[in-house]
């Protein structure tokens, strides 16, 4: 322990700094090992699961640089696939302070990022880890009954929270209520089904057999899994936008979260959809022009150079979005990535973080 | 406001190269251009894993010489230890400055979206601030190539590399300015944003330059205590050895890295442009000046990898943003496209191209 922090502190030290200047330390050691850095957060894949049909669970072990998360909170998960690094935020189902990050990530029909993760997932893999985030969080001071339900995927925060608590000895009320298309899809069910003190109810909407509750969550679901909620009583729901809406119409203290899967078929015309330069706080309706050019329209003074694509002066993040090239042709959708923006048009609502 | 220009019509290009007339017309570029468009297109979707790994490697390799070349240079009181660790070191900051740095920077990886390796995130091992250089090179040297008066790397506003720039019997010194910016090159290339030619004119101040001084002076002041304060201090009574060794890596990096440079756009038969001439240039003409404006190098695969492949000057010159091991690959055809459009590709090995470099700067030291 002793030298792992002496090591940690003459890595970062100037002397270190200047010594390794201008790449950094960091670009010297990964070459050593690709989790060994101070600045970013990696981890190692240290197990893989594919639970079910639909889903890959990995089991990451993260280097010192990582710094945590609260349960029910989301991770940037980036990971290089044919040269490219692609980021996705997934919520981890592991307890806070736990050892091991767990990820469960479902796939989606075309999901570049979770299909790549269900096919070529292996120990051994280095990921990124980065910007934690989200309020759909546990409060400090626990509710005395809680009532978690989820869908799908939308299981993982959730089951982080119910580990967390369980790790810290709650000894409140506890449900449990989870959708999934059948019982074969569902996430985590011999594990929810092997822990006491916990009411677990399954819902299958698709392939019944097996289900505890018919139909889609309503008065009766809450009421088997929780009756009679009163002020003492929180609910923290995850899931697709239709059974977060109806956890909100009948229960009351809902915290939630809602996750929408990426927009993956892009028009290939420019659509006057709506454009954010998200660091001015200038939002514009796309005008099929280049983005630099709207910008300079809004009043905005981005750098820029040749105004044709070649000499990346005006590179910018694009943080949401699609965007064309005008040179190229070629549409580009994925999140977080840097686009010359004198060359590239909005196709649909674009931030961009200028 | 409304801003109205008057967009001549576009017309031919013609330009003597080595006595022969070459001619371009709209049209002719027109059809030139798309074809080299759809080369470029062709290679952007294919990139991928490869070129990924291509990149990767490099760094590896650069680091484990840098690290390597600095270790045997602290046992640097043994001749061999001293030799090996000064090639070494020099190799690497040969390999940081080029095949990495200068291509990084031009945004060549910015697709893979890994920070380290970003066109704005990446700093070099040398004297020039990356951030100076991307303004002055990427955007206007690129953009501007062999334009003589916005092109600021004809002569690097201290020599007379065209007959185009008037004589004046300052000029009678450039075999020595050239010399002196040959060894010093990375001071030189650090000073470049400044625009000291302006100062002198007296078109801008120092004062207005404030910004762009200080910059240099943090990332100048690092390199010198990294080379020649930290590293030599660690080696204690071994300091001299190091000191040595790391000058002369510098020098070595100078030296190669000013020949590959200068053999880029100052070989004969390189044409300079005027103003006039790129006039509402049209995509397909700015294509036909790159590859006039530019002179390739021929030798080996290490020979091309130590070159930052700028030995593919022409291919990088059309295409600055596409992975420097692509511009090997692509040059056959860049050439065959040429020739169908009777352009000529102006190549050949360093020590012809370089003598013909020498030549002019010597031969424009004086009027004429």
């Amino acid at each position: 322990m002793f030298t792992e922090t002496l090591t940690r502190r003459v890595l970062r030290s100037p002397l270190v700094d200047l010594l390794t200047g201008p790449h950094g330390v960091d670009r010297y050691t990964e070459l050593v090992a690709p989790t060994w850095t101070t600045g970013e957060a990696r981890a190692k894949v240290v197990a893989v699961r594919r639970q079910t049909r639909r889903s890959v669970t990995l089991i990451l072990e993260p280097n010192r640089a990582f710094t945590g998360f609260r349960a029910g909170q989301h991770i940037n998960l980036t990971v290089e696939i044919d040269g490219r690094r692609r980021t996705r935020p997934y919520s981890p189902a592991s307890a806070e302070g736990a050892l091991h990050i767990e990820l469960t990530v479902g796939r989606h029909d075309r999901g570049l990022v979770s299909n790549y993760l269900y096919e070529h997932a292996r120990p051994g893999m280095v990921v990124g880890l980065d910007s934690v985030g989200g309020d759909f969080v546990l409060p400090e001071r626990r509710p005395r009954r809680i009532l978690f339900v989820s869908g799908g995927s939308g299981i993982t925060p959730v089951m982080s929270m119910l580990r967390t608590l369980r790790a810290e000895g709650f000894t409140g009320e506890v449900a449990f209520i989870h959708y999934a298309r059948a019982a074969e899809e569902a996430c985590y069910r011999d594990q929810l089904d092997a822990m006491t003190g916990v009411k677990v109810l399954h819902g299958y909407t698709r392939v019944r057999a097996g289900s505890d509750l018919d139909g889609r969550f309503g008065p009766e679901h809450l009421a088997a899994a929780m009756p009679d909620p009163g002020d003492d009583t929180a609910v923290f729901a995850c899931g697709p936008p239709a059974l977060v809406e109806a956890v909100r119409e009948h229960c009351v203290n809902v915290c939630s979260e809602s996750f929408v899967p990426p927009i993956f078929d892009v028009p290939v015309e420019a659509s006057g959809g709506s454009v954010t330069f998200a660091d001015s706080g200038v939002e514009v309706t796309d005008d099929g022009r280049p983005l630099l050019e709207q910008a300079e329209a809004a009043g905005l003074t981005p750098e820029s150079g040749c105004r044709m694509g070649i000499c990346h002066s005006c590179t910018r993040r694009k943080t949401r979005g699609a965007v064309r090239n005008l040179i190229t042709g070629a549409v580009s959708s994925a999140e977080q990535e840097d686009v010359q923006i004198c060359v590239s048009a909005p196709v649909g609502d674009v931030d961009i973080a200028l | 406001m409304t801003v109205t220009t008057i967009t001549p019509a576009p017309k031919a290009l013609q330009k003597t190269v080595g006595g022969k007339t070459v001619t371009m017309t709209p049209e002719q570029a027109e059809a030139f251009g798309r074809e080299l468009d759809a080369l470029k297109e062709r290679i952007i979707a294919d990139l991928g894993e490869r070129d990924a790994s291509y990149i990767r490697r490099i760094i590896k390799a650069q680091r484990a010489l840098e690290v390597g070349g600095r270790a045997l240079l602290f046992g640097g009181i043994f001749p061999p230890f001293w030799l090996a660790g000064t090639a070494m070191l020099g190799l690497s900051k040969i390999i940081d400055n080029m095949e990495i740095g200068h291509n990084v920077m031009h945004g060549q990886y910015d697709w893979m979206g890994d920070p380290a390796i970003s066109s704005r995130g990446f700093e070099w091992d040398t004297a020039c601030p990356g951030d100076q250089w991307r303004h002055s090179h990427n955007y206007m040297h690129h953009t501007y190539t062999n334009i003589v008066g916005m092109d600021r790397d004809i002569g690097y506003g201290i020599l007379r590399m065209s007959k185009d720039q008037r004589w004046r019997p300052y000029f009678l010194g450039n075999p020595i300015y050239a010399f002196l910016l040959m060894v010093l090159f990375q001071y030189g290339v650090a000073l470049h944003e400044l625009e000291t030619e302006r100062i002198r004119a007296g078109e801008i101040t120092l004062a207005d330059k404030r910004e762009i001084l200080e910059g240099i002076w943090r990332k100048t002041k690092r390199q010198t205590l990294k080379d020649y304060v930290a590293f030599p201090l660690l080696a204690g009574p071994f300091a001299p050895w190091v000191f040595a060794g790391n000058l002369t890596a510098n020098l070595i990096r100078n030296i190669w890295s000013y020949m590959i440079i200068f053999c880029g756009h100052f070989p004969e038969d390189v044409q300079e442009f005027s103003i006039e001439e790129t006039k509402a240039e049209t995509r397909g003409m700015w294509y036909f000046r790159q590859i006039l404006g530019s002179a390739n190098l021929t030798g080996g695969k290490l020979f091309h990898i130590l070159s930052g492949n700028l030995s593919f000057q022409i291919e990088h010159h059309l295409f600055p943003d596409i992975p420097a091991h692509r511009h090997a690959e692509i040059s056959e055809e860049v050439r065959d496209i040429c020739r169908r459009y009777g352009v000529p590709y102006n190549t050949g090995p360093l020590p012809k191209q370089f003598a013909t470099v020498v030549r002019k700067i010597v031969k424009l030291a004086l009027p004429g």
